[in-house]
């Protein structure tokens, strides 16, 4: 397990870091978090447009479910005022609840889309809810290397 | 195997291009503990950090103390002096309600003085390349490149958004970068000296909250101590009477009768924005009042119903932190180990190559005159030398300000001097180098930002004793003038001449413009 370890570290060194994409926040409605959905060309040979839009599209609707102003957020705010705000110390907030859900949502679309392009995607709370990066990875290592090739499905030598 | 390969990414990991193992990180934080540090610990703003990055406070407390002090000096002389009195004459409410009200405010305060704002962190490199690479060079041969501004449509309006020169990107919608605090905070409103801390998107309601309910204990004590003194005044003793008997009534009456009108204007203002879902710094630059004749200029985050405004700025859902400060930093290999211990290595010097940097546009403004030619030659040299020590961050600035000939890498990782050949040590002008040297201990003397993050490169024993030094170091302006003055070894007139202006925008409120911006970025190591 070890000596698979130190092999796959030098994988993640031979799948170099190619290039990065960034997608910026869409302030078309304002500032509730959404980011743009234009496909960028660096992309075009390594995912299909429509997984990709999907994605960001899903992105968008979490986010919007986070920030969505209705019932349930007007009674956690009056409730938190009344109780001079201390209960954000012991409750988890709605917000923090979708946050998690997308963040298992981008792990669980890096292990089952991306990452077999040779893409990966940074949550955005990481960039402050700024951008959305993804990270192009070119592979360089010869054999054994799990390959991050786009039109072939990954294969390895394993 | 795809399924072997992506085993390994850790969810933290998945942000970083190396990911790290949950049982290697906690090898590697056994073996080299200082490397594993907090973000907080590197965190660029000018903010003060406690329990282990539980609280954040700006860098100066402001009146804070001031405001704690006369709250509670106020409520306890209430409760000491006039409670007594009232418990046994009205009814046993009015203490109950004056703790309630006490509790309030000092629970409001704390929490507004001890939250994020809505601090945005600062651009990656990464990112911040994309974003110059997105933004047309045209203005690269004037020193000060023009500000950087972008429309975007939001609700049917053209709304500008500028580039912020120090968090190297283009702020979001209502967003302002505080020059006090030195971060860029979501939904600005303002700078609060008498809370110590920035008032921004996440802890606007605790700052609502404060003023709403100080301005009723203010009112509710001063009609108490008022009734209070009136009873004590009854069957024709007089107020003379009363005021000795309990002379502590008097300090609070005055307190409260001062304060009251300050308070409630306060709160009625504040009022009013929640109502139009404006923010200060919106309504003082008077962004959507309609000014310079446009048309149709309303506010377009406004829901233009006063009850949905209020709710959404009140009530609606509490954003998260997007500064992380608990978090670890990641355990980079050695490459990018190095790599961010040059970058902070060289964050250190930024203060120090803007400084040059003003030198250097100075010198080769005077390079007109003939008779300084042969030491300003030199002088260039040894700035581009230093120059080149400088980061990737600074790079553009230093290209377009910097109209002497020497070359510049500017390269982040590379120490390696860029045009050595020109310098002779021998050279006079070599001699003003021992001021503005890049060698770390020397640093934190001539720097005057008040940054409080350790830095890799000092005495590997005690960063935190840096951190308290810098604490110490930092408190006061006067250290900024010293480190000034450390500077100015060079009598260069038109360089003295430069310093007196900037100093002004430091100082200043924090309702900044983007113009400053870039002004400020430059002589960030002069205030």
């Amino acid at each position: 397990m070890a000596t698979e370890f130190h092999n796959l570290q030098e994988l993640r060194h031979s799948a170099s870091l190619a290039n990065k994409v960034f997608l910026q926040r869409d302030y078309s409605e304002g500032t509730t978090c959404r980011f743009q959905t234009k496909f960028p060309s660096e992309l075009e040979s390594r995912i299909e447009r429509t997984l990709f839009e999907d994605t960001v599209k899903t992105l968008n609707n979490y986010y919007a479910e986070a920030e969505k102003m209705g019932g349930q957020s007007y009674l956690e705010g009056c409730l938190a005022c009344a109780t001079a705000y201390l209960i954000f110390l012991c409750m988890e907030t709605r917000y923090e609840k979708v946050l998690k859900k997308i963040g298992r949502y981008i792990q669980e679309q890096n292990e089952k889309i991306y990452a077999p392009r040779g893409l990966l995607i940074t949550d955005p709370i990481e960039r402050g809810m700024r951008v959305i990066e993804i990270s192009i990875y070119e592979d360089r290592g010869s054999s054994g290397s799990c390959s991050g090739s786009s039109s072939t499905s990954g294969s390895s030598a394993r | 195997m795809k399924h072997c390969e992506y085993q390994q990414i850790d969810p933290q990991a998945l942000s970083t291009p190396t990911p790290t193992l949950p049982p290697q990180h906690a090898v590697v934080e056994e073996e080299k503990g200082e490397t594993a540090r907090r973000k907080w610990e590197v965190f660029p703003g000018k903010n003060r950090f406690y329990c282990d990055g539980r609280i954040i406070v700006a860098q100066q407390s402001g009146v804070l103390p001031l405001t704690l002090g006369l709250i509670l000096v106020t409520t306890v002389l209430f409760f000491v002096f006039d409670c007594p009195f009232l418990l046994k004459h009205l009814t046993v409410f009015i203490p109950a309600i004056g703790g309630v009200l006490f509790v309030f405010v000092v629970i409001s305060l704390l929490q507004t003085s001890f939250t994020d704002p809505g601090i945005l962190p600062r651009a990656t490199p990464d990112e911040a390349a994309d974003i110059e690479k997105q933004i047309d060079n045209s203005g690269s041969s004037t020193y000060r490149p023009p500000p950087r501004t972008k429309e975007v449509m939001i609700n049917q309006q053209v709304v500008k958004l500028k580039y912020c020169f120090t968090c190297k990107m283009f702020r979001p919608p209502r967003t302002s970068h505080c020059s006090l605090c030195d971060n860029c905070v979501e939904r600005f409103d303002h700078h609060c000296p008498w809370v110590g801390n920035c008032v921004g998107k996440r802890n606007y309601r605790f700052f609502y909250t404060f003023i709403v309910s100080l301005s009723f204990l203010t009112v509710f004590i001063f009609g108490c101590v008022a009734t209070h003194l009136a009873l004590r005044a009854q069957g024709g003793r007089g107020l003379m009477f009363a005021l000795q008997e309990s002379p502590a009534s008097a300090v609070e009456l005055v307190i409260c009768f001062f304060s009251v009108w300050s308070i409630l204007g306060l709160s009625g203002f504040h009022t009013y924005l929640v109502a139009s879902n404006l923010t200060t710094n919106e309504d003082i630059k008077g962004s959507w009042s309609g000014k310079s004749g446009a048309e149709d200029t309303g506010n377009p985050y406004s829901y233009n119903n006063i009850i949905t405004n209020c709710c959404s700025v009140l009530c609606g859902p509490m954003p998260p932190s997007l500064i992380d400060r608990r978090g670890f930093m990641p355990v980079e290999e050695s490459s990018q180990t190095v790599a961010t211990e040059i970058e902070l290595a060289a964050k250190n010097e930024i203060n120090v190559c803007q400084l040059v940097l003003c030198l250097s546009v100075f010198v080769c403004m005077a390079h007109h005159h003939p008779p300084l030619g042969g030491q300003l030659s030199g002088l260039c040299s040894v700035l581009c030398w230093l120059m080149s020590k400088c980061t990737q961050g600074t790079k553009d600035l230093l290209e377009s300000a910097s109209r002497s000939p020497c070359p510049q890498t500017g390269k982040p990782q590379t120490v390696s001097t860029s045009c050595p050949d020109s310098i002779d040590p021998a050279d006079p002008a070599v001699t003003f180098n021992p001021a503005v040297t890049p060698d770390p201990v020397a640093v934190p003397s001539l720097k005057c930002g008040g940054r409080h993050h350790s830095h890799t490169t000092s005495p590997p024993d005690e960063p935190r004793q840096q951190h308290h030094h810098h604490n110490r170091h930092h408190k006061t302006r006067s250290t900024q003038s010293s480190s000034k003055r450390a500077a100015l070894h060079i009598s260069n007139p038109a360089y003295n001449v430069s310093l007196s202006p900037p100093t002004s925008p430091g100082l200043g409120p924090s309702h900044a413009t983007g113009a400053e911006d870039h002004r400020r970025d430059s002589f960030a190591a002069l205030h």
